[in-house]
């Protein structure tokens, strides 16, 4: 690192775009969204599959891998500093364990 | 928004002459008198008038405290009526959590982070000025109330159905709610800001493993802010929705859930237990090592310990509700991580007191605090074990027992932790000591006093006294007990009075008293390396961390034979703040004017429209000014003269980074700013 | 420049736990902001979660969020939305590229569809209005409509976010140095998107 970059860590500081994806791995994980989106609606359809119990654990798991891509890949997580990731995954974990033990309190999850 | 924190830069000792043609002010310039003040995006001078403004709010608080005590001095007292009784100890409770324990907190954070870390000011100066003024709007729109109808009267919990518009019709719940949304913005734009400072703006060498327990704890504070502050601000949108707006959250005869309140409040209001208390604990653990003589004992305990605490304060919330009926299994988990929590702390209790085992002690005016608060915060927390026990907390749930609680861990453990901090830090900070004599019979005069009014409080609750009723009927033993209480009060009352006087008769005293030099306590951390008081740019150079207690380390070292020798005087390797051309943000009078606007909103909604229109034009117009104001700074190099993109969205702000010398540890008289 | 090498080779050191340079202010700010956003719309759903089938007193015939979801169009709405985050990289992109007419045309489109995730919003929001089921009908149709309102107000406050980018872009002031705060303006937006494939899936896909 040059003495210049250090004492002006602005954004040149830490230009990354070398390890930036391209615009068409943008195309194909935004394909890959509206795939995963037409699947969840496709659900709603009960008529013309019968999900049964598998109908909330597979909803739930494209909704994880949407949530996924889109903070790795467009909010650059998987390529920035790892501080980015712990506070927003600090802020996401606290949230659901608290409010999915708050729900518990109600007996929510036993309906 | 783009409330770029470019600043325009002023150097020391040569009073900027920056036009701002843009906008209606005329930008500021350095020099003195109010202006410099309102002005000001200095995080010292915003942290005292932090500290100035939270005594105000003290003395308001306290004499909220005194008519409740008068009121129950004897059985069925007539001072006061049941409504008037209400909104009392309501806003006994609001005042002392939010306008005093946390801003003065907010006071010594501010003041401090930037100093023990090797900074010239925070990361987002002028954010920093915003979230003064932002809490000041709305501290003094709280207390409008009174001038307006009444205050709140549904606790400082301000539990539902209470709350309500049935049960509570006059405006006081509308402006509990509106002032801690309002309040609630100042605290969260400061703790992101306060983070970032930590993260990011420490001086080179400065690992966070060697950063002062005190700025880990108030790093630690800052985390549990962000957290829980958008937790109340749920609930209290919601609330606010019910009475303004007729919506459903908390009305049962439709079907909702009174506890939905409560939980919502309670996991934001149990890590504000740790917000109050652990600011208290880190300046604990720069005392006592320091008239010790020795290292803080077990470093990484200690930090550890408070993070433990920071995380540990979010599953325990429920303990607050064993008997709301949240059924057996909820109490017995809250219950048990209740109890857990008891063993951070006590950690760090008996890392005190090892710290203090074979040290040389010196009792000083904080010293004494010090291990006050420790004591006084033990016998607190004993009781709070006791609650943890649901079957025993089903007994004391709304007994003088939890009030005699809570006010020996805040205002023992946090109160007196804060007024040590205040002796210490007091010649940093204003460059004259306050009187040790003096100091000494305040706390005596303190300690004796809160004993007097939260001892027999323990008593009054097992005897089954109710909280927040407004009197009590002779017969039933509680009269002694509550005059001892009550007289109690005003001897606290009379200590804080001293502590008044001792500041008067300190400042009168300062010229003919020689000054007491940047390190009066022979202190640990990197503050006491600058002079007293702190000059405008903090640091002439930007020191390079070698060790924890980098301070001490520069002033003493090891002979041979391993003993402590001194190798260098204070004078030697204090900085003597004579650099100049240091480039310091520059004032702004904008964060004022975003601040105005806030309470106009409120006031709008509660009572006339139009008032809403002027104050939200005036936030946008402040937002607007303030994103344009940098663009004219003749030394902006780093090409942000482009983001104004107005969002009135107070947390996020974007543009460039502060003061580069700060970061990059530019030495003095390097006013190219490190471009 | 004896304390700046220092900080260099600290720098390197210590990346992984947030060194002292390298990272900027801003976007950390922006991201613990994010994270704390978390905690906001977890509440706000947790809410609605809790009273989504409480249809209020008297008889229980009164009509709640779920009884008037159409699918199919919040499913389009949804893409829009998802569609938004891919223009907002793609004027990232061009920006850093130094393409400041592709940033414009992408900043334009990002808004543009942001705009019409809003007019849907608006759209459902009367829709239910007039089936019956307004702000103050029962809890579970408060506290969807907070829900989802305090969603659209993030929205709308990405929108101006970025036409303000764009006005800027126009006057020439939006250069590839601003690239961050491009940067920073997409974490947003991205978020609020984020938040609405949880809205989604839990508050609308999931039968009550």
């Amino acid at each position: 690192m040059s003495e210049t970059v250090t004492e002006t860590p602005a954004p040149e500081a830490e230009d990354h775009s070398h390890d930036h994806p391209s615009d068409w791995a943008y195309i194909k994980i935004a394909l890959v969204l509206g795939v995963l989106t037409g699947l969840e609606t496709f659900t709603y359809f009960e008529t013309v599959l019968d999900w049964g119990d598998f109908l909330i654990p597979s909803l739930l798991f494209m909704m994880v891998i949407k949530f996924w891509l889109v903070a790795t890949w467009f909010m650059h997580l998987k390529f920035d500093n790892s501080i980015f990731s712990r506070m927003f995954v600090g802020g996401l974990v606290l949230a659901v364990g608290v409010y999915v033990i708050a729900l518990a309190t109600f007996e929510f999850w036993e309906r | 928004m783009a409330i770029i924190e470019e600043p325009l830069a002023l150097e020391t000792g040569s009073p900027g002459t920056v036009d701002q043609p843009l906008g209606m002010l005329t930008r500021p310039k350095g020099g003195n008198g109010w202006r410099d003040w309102v002005s000001t995006v200095d995080h010292k001078k915003i942290g005292i008038m932090y500290g100035v403004a939270a005594m105000f709010f003290f003395v308001v608080g306290g004499i909220e405290a005194l008519l409740i005590r008068v009121q129950l001095a004897v059985p069925d007292g007539q001072v006061l009526s049941a409504g008037l009784y209400n909104q009392l100890f309501t806003m006994h409770g609001v005042t002392m959590v939010f306008l005093f324990i946390m801003p003065l907190a907010a006071a010594f954070a501010n003041y401090l982070i930037p100093l023990q870390i090797g900074a010239r000011d925070v990361a987002f100066p002028r954010l920093n000025a915003l979230s003064f003024w932002i809490w000041i709007s709305g501290a003094v729109f709280v207390n409008s109330s009174w001038f307006l109808g009444g205050g709140a009267d549904c606790g400082w919990f301000c539990y539902s159905p209470n709350s309500g518009v049935t049960f509570s019709p006059g405006n006081g719940v509308d402006f509990y709610v509106f002032g801690l949304l309002i309040a609630g913005i100042a605290s969260m734009v400061s703790s992101i800001n306060l983070i970032v400072t930590v993260l990011n703006m420490r001086a080179p060498g400065m690992h966070l493993f060697r950063m002062p327990v005190l700025t880990w704890m108030l790093l630690v504070t800052q985390f549990l802010l962000v957290f829980a502050l958008p937790v109340i601000t749920v609930a209290l949108f919601l609330l606010m929705f019910d009475r303004l707006f007729d919506s459903q959250f908390f009305n049962p005869e439709a079907g909702a859930d009174p506890l939905l309140w409560q939980n919502l409040f309670w996991i934001f209001g149990h890590p504000e237990v740790y917000i109050i208390i652990l600011p208290s604990f880190g300046i604990i653990s720069e005392i006592i090592p320091t008239f010790s003589r020795k290292p803080i004992f077990g470093y990484s305990f200690m930090v550890f310990s408070g993070i433990a605490i920071g995380f540990m304060g979010w599953g325990v919330w429920a303990h607050h509700m064993f008997v709301s009926g949240i059924g057996p299994m909820s109490v017995a988990a809250f219950s048990l991580s209740t109890m857990f929590i008891a063993v951070p702390t006590g950690v760090k209790i008996l890392n005190w007191l090892a710290t203090m085992w074979g040290g040389k002690l010196r009792f000083s005016t904080a010293m004494l605090f010090a291990v006050g608060s420790i004591a006084m915060f033990t016998i607190g927390g004993v009781s709070g074990v006791t609650h943890a026990l649901a079957p025993a907390d089903t007994q004391q749930t709304d007994t003088y027992y939890i009030v005699a609680h809570f006010h020996y861990v805040i205002f023992g453990g946090g109160v007196l932790g804060l007024m040590g901090g205040a002796y210490f830090w007091w010649p940093k900070i204003f460059g004259h000591m306050l009187d040790e004599t003096w100091g000494k019979v305040h706390f005596w005069v303190m300690l004796i006093g809160m004993n007097l009014t939260f001892g027999p409080m323990h008593v009054l609750g097992l005897q089954g006294m109710s909280r927040r009723i407004d009197t009590y009927a002779a017969g039933f033993g509680f009269e002694a007990w509550n005059m001892v209480a009550t007289i109690g009060s005003f001897v606290i009352a009379f200590a804080v009075l001293i502590f008044f006087v001792n500041v008067y008769r300190s400042y009168k005293a300062a010229p003919s008293l020689p000054a007491p030099g940047p390190d009066p306590w022979d202190a640990r951390s990197l503050e006491w390396m600058v002079p007293s008081p702190t000059p405008e740019h903090n640091f002439d150079e930007i020191p390079v961390v070698e060790s924890e207690d980098e301070w001490w380390h520069r002033k003493y070292g090891y002979d041979e034979d391993n003993r402590v020798v001194r190798i260098a005087t204070i004078e030697e390797a204090a900085q003597d703040g004579s650099a100049v051309g240091v480039h310091l943000p520059a004032p702004s009078f904008w964060p004022l004017v975003v601040a105005v606007g806030m309470p106009l909103i409120a006031y709008g909604l509660m009572f006339t429209l139009w008032l809403t229109v002027v104050g939200g034009a005036l936030t946008a117009f402040g937002l607007y000014s303030w994103a344009l104001e940098p663009v004219d700074d003749p030394d902006a190099d780093h090409g942000h003269g482009d983001g104004h993109h107005g969002d009135g969205d107070d947390d996020h702000d974007d543009g460039g980074d502060t003061d580069e010398p700060t970061m990059a540890g530019v030495t003095a008289g390097d006013d190219a700013g490190g471009e | 420049m004896a304390t700046a090498t220092v900080d260099t080779a600290l720098d390197t050191a210590h990346e992984d736990h947030g060194s002292s340079t390298g990272i900027s202010n801003t976007k950390l700010a922006m991201w613990v902001f994010l994270g704390s956003e978390c905690l906001l719309f977890g509440g706000l759903i947790s809410t609605y979660l809790l009273y989504k089938t409480r249809r209020g007193p008297g008889p229980t015939n009164l009509a709640i969020p779920t009884d008037v979801f159409d699918i199919p169009f919040t499913s389009v709405s949804s893409f829009v939305l998802l569609m938004s985050s891919l223009t907002m990289v793609l004027a990232l992109s061009a920006l850093t590229r130094g393409d400041n007419a592709a940033t414009r045309t992408w900043l334009l489109a990002t808004a543009t569809l942001g705009g019409v995730f809003i007019g849907g919003q608006v759209y459902e929001f009367t829709t239910f209005l007039r089936e019956g089921v307004g702000f103050t009908s029962n809890p579970a149709s408060s506290a969807f409509f907070t829900l989802t309102g305090f969603h659209g107000v993030h929205v709308s406050m990405g929108i101006l976010m970025l036409m303000s980018l764009y006005v800027a872009s126009v006057q020439g002031n939006l250069t590839p140095k601003n690239t961050e705060t491009v940067e920073i303006v997409g974490l947003y937006w991205h978020f609020v998107d984020v938040v609405w494939i949880f809205i989604f899936t839990v508050i609308y896909l999931i039968p009550a």
